[in-house]
């Protein structure tokens, strides 16, 4: 019953006299919540503006000399190929948030789509999809990426999959765990008892009532999938040159640190701005919305 | 004129584990019957009180009629027509003449629902247009007395006594011929309750629907039924008009029960009968007359013989369960009713 008391105290806050005002207004009381923000509407803008931003073809070799120090013609130096690495940055940001935003899309449609199966189907295909989502989970994300990888090559599509499927369990279960309670609450049975079908029942009655949480968490996943795809770009099965990816960036700068380490920096900060700005703002959706929604669920 | 409502014989039997436990623990019969062997009907019109304690089945018979929950065996019959057992497409064309409400005032409506789009629910199902719908959902908030206004609210905005209403409006959405209401007095203060009952009765006037009422407040059932039924582990152990089974309870349960009932006069002499001892689990039920283990009139031949319906000589439409049934008026049932002096 606890989740649901949950579910309906995260609804009451949503619904309380002006929706988007008294999210901003609780937001605003949050300072961590209000960078969390800045930093994630700074990041999706630079990534959407990227072409207006960036100085030079991120991927044109030798547009100034190589490993050159920041300058105000090579905001953030060059790289070994003489490539400037200011553009590759900014360039990078789309590649991080399609990565993000692909996987963690398609892993939410599936896991609530499999989720609500779970919680409304018969026992028998319910306990069938627990043992899957468990076996999924049981497994170590790198091996599973290093078999994908090893299966399709390494690509942008593999990193999006690896994501995707390692996510779905985690979703699906927490939807689960609440269409189940939801089930067999009264407003449930009372559509029943108006004749709706279990259709129109989960479409209308119990997805508004899940999604809330789910989106939170899923907030709240994004920084780890931009670091996962770095790290997999960082070590050659991710994203191929020559487009530009921090984790890519990453890698060329850790074989020349000795040489010069604005390359590292370069490609580390903006990891950790966005990893920083989703967790502070996620942490801050969770607060607002759902108090007993803890990450360790 | 046959009735709306007929039941017979309903049975309804939960599994209390699974099939490999009761193999491994040796239960033979790892059921219980929470429903067993109930038959009753009900008029068009008619106000049908259910009573009984907690887990005596009163909601299993709702449900069941309902369709939430199939019944084990029996039948029920719903304007001529048998109802169990149908696909859910069948369903849909009865639920549409039937309509339920339930214990939780609020927790019975869907709490991402304006108060507008729950009463547009029921036409929508039943397939009507967006426009008509909202026409209707006006008309049913100025029918149970709420201000328009009020369908713009989401449930957790109103208080208990106005969820209510909403959630009568939803029952009468499709101009039912039956209600079954689930404790609709549960959780609300008396004056809200008697004004939920006041609402229920003159809808009912007004538009000739049957009630299956299911309550434990006695005040509430003599208010407003026709008839009453007293439930205990899952069966009728008494039958009848409301007044005569007031006015003389045969069964030793109902007259306990009775006598349970709070009484408004501090004048009034209380001889209330307790019940000894805890309600018998379902899964042991007590051999031959149920009621035994706690009765206080039990003989010897009550602990070995199952008491067969029998009908009382002043009216056939009381029948009650059991071999020793009380004679004569029942003292404070009389008090009450006759001498308010002080």
């Amino acid at each position: 019953m606890e989740d649901v008391e949950a579910i309906r105290t995260a609804a009451q806050d949503r619904h309380d006299t002006g929706r988007l005002a008294s999210f901003l207004r609780q937001l605003g009381k949050d300072p961590l919540g209000i960078l969390g923000a800045i930093l994630v509407v700074a990041m999706v803008a630079t990534a959407l503006l990227a072409p207006l931003i960036i100085t030079h073809d991120p991927t044109r070799i030798m547009v100034g000399p190589r490993l050159a120090p920041p300058s105000l013609d090579f905001l953030m130096g060059t790289d070994q190929l003489g490539r400037d690495t200011f553009s590759r940055v900014i360039m990078g940001g789309r590649i991080a948030l399609l990565v993000a935003f692909a996987s963690l899309g398609s892993s939410l449609t599936v896991g609530l789509l499999l989720g609500l199966i779970a919680g409304f189907g018969p026992r028998w295909l319910d306990s069938f999809l627990l043992l899957v989502f468990d076996t999924v989970r049981s497994f170590p994300v790198i091996i599973f990426a290093l078999a994908i990888v090893a299966l399709l090559g390494p690509s942008l599509t593999s990193v999006i999959f690896v994501v995707a499927v390692t996510s779905v369990p985690i979703y699906a279960r927490v939807v689960r765990t609440q269409a189940h309670a939801l089930r067999n609450s009264e407003f449930v049975e009372a559509e029943r008892c108006m004749g709706a079908s279990t259709l129109r029942i989960l479409a209308v009655h119990v997805l508004p009532n899940v999604i809330g949480p789910l989106l939170i968490l899923v907030s709240m996943d994004v920084p780890l999938v931009i670091t996962l795809e770095a790290g997999l770009s960082f070590l050659g099965m991710g994203v191929r040159p020559p487009t530009p990816d921090w984790g890519a960036i990453l890698s060329d700068g850790y074989g020349y640190i000795h040489k010069t380490a604005w390359l590292v920096i370069a490609g580390g900060i903006p990891i950790v701005v966005t990893t920083l700005g989703f967790t502070f703002l996620g942490e801050a959706l969770r607060d607002i919305f759902d108090p007993k929604l803890r990450k360790d669920l | 004129m046959s009735p709306l409502l007929s039941v017979r014989d309903l049975r309804v039997r939960f599994r209390t584990m699974g099939p490999l436990k009761a193999l491994a623990t040796g239960v033979r019969q790892p059921f219980i019957d929470a429903v067993c062997g109930v038959s009753f009907e009900l008029r068009k019109g008619e106000t049908l009180g259910l009573v009984g304690e907690s887990g005596s089945g009163k909601s299993t018979v709702a449900r069941a009629i309902m369709g939430l929950r199939p019944p084990t065996s029996g039948s029920i019959a719903f304007e001529g027509q048998e109802i169990t057992g149908l696909s859910p497409a069948e369903r849909k064309l009865y639920l549409r003449r039937m309509a339920m409400m339930f214990q939780d005032p609020i927790g019975s409506l869907s709490p991402r629902l304006t108060v507008r789009s729950l009463l547009m629910e029921p036409f929508h199902i039943h397939g009507m247009k967006d426009r008509d719908a909202a026409t209707e959902a006006d008309r049913l908030l100025g029918l149970v007395g709420l201000p328009a206004d009020f369908g713009r609210r989401y449930p957790h905005q109103l208080s208990g006594g106005q969820a209510r209403r909403v959630g009568v409006a939803r029952a009468l959405a499709l101009d039912p011929n039956l209600i079954v209401a689930d404790e609709p007095t549960a959780g609300l203060d008396v004056s809200v309750q008697g004004e939920v009952l006041n609402l229920l009765a003159r809808l009912q006037d007004q538009l000739g629907i049957a009630i299956l009422i299911i309550t434990h407040n006695l005040n509430v059932v003599r208010h407003i039924t026709d008839r009453m039924a007293i439930m205990y582990l899952g069966r009728f152990v008494e039958v009848g008009p409301t007044e005569h089974i007031f006015r003389q309870p045969r069964h030793p349960y109902t007259e306990a029960l009775l006598s349970a009932n709070p009484e408004p006069d501090p004048d009034a002499v209380i001889d209330r009968i307790e019940i000894k001892g805890e309600v018998p689990s379902l899964l042991k039920r007590p051999s031959g007359c149920e009621f035994h283990t706690r009765c206080r009139y039990a003989r010897e031949m009550c602990a070995k013989v199952f008491p067969e319906p029998s009908q009382s000589g002043s009216d056939p439409a009381h029948s009650f369960k059991c071999h020793f049934p009380l004679e004569g008026r029942w003292q404070r049932a009389e008090r009450s009713l006759v001498s308010p002096t002080v």
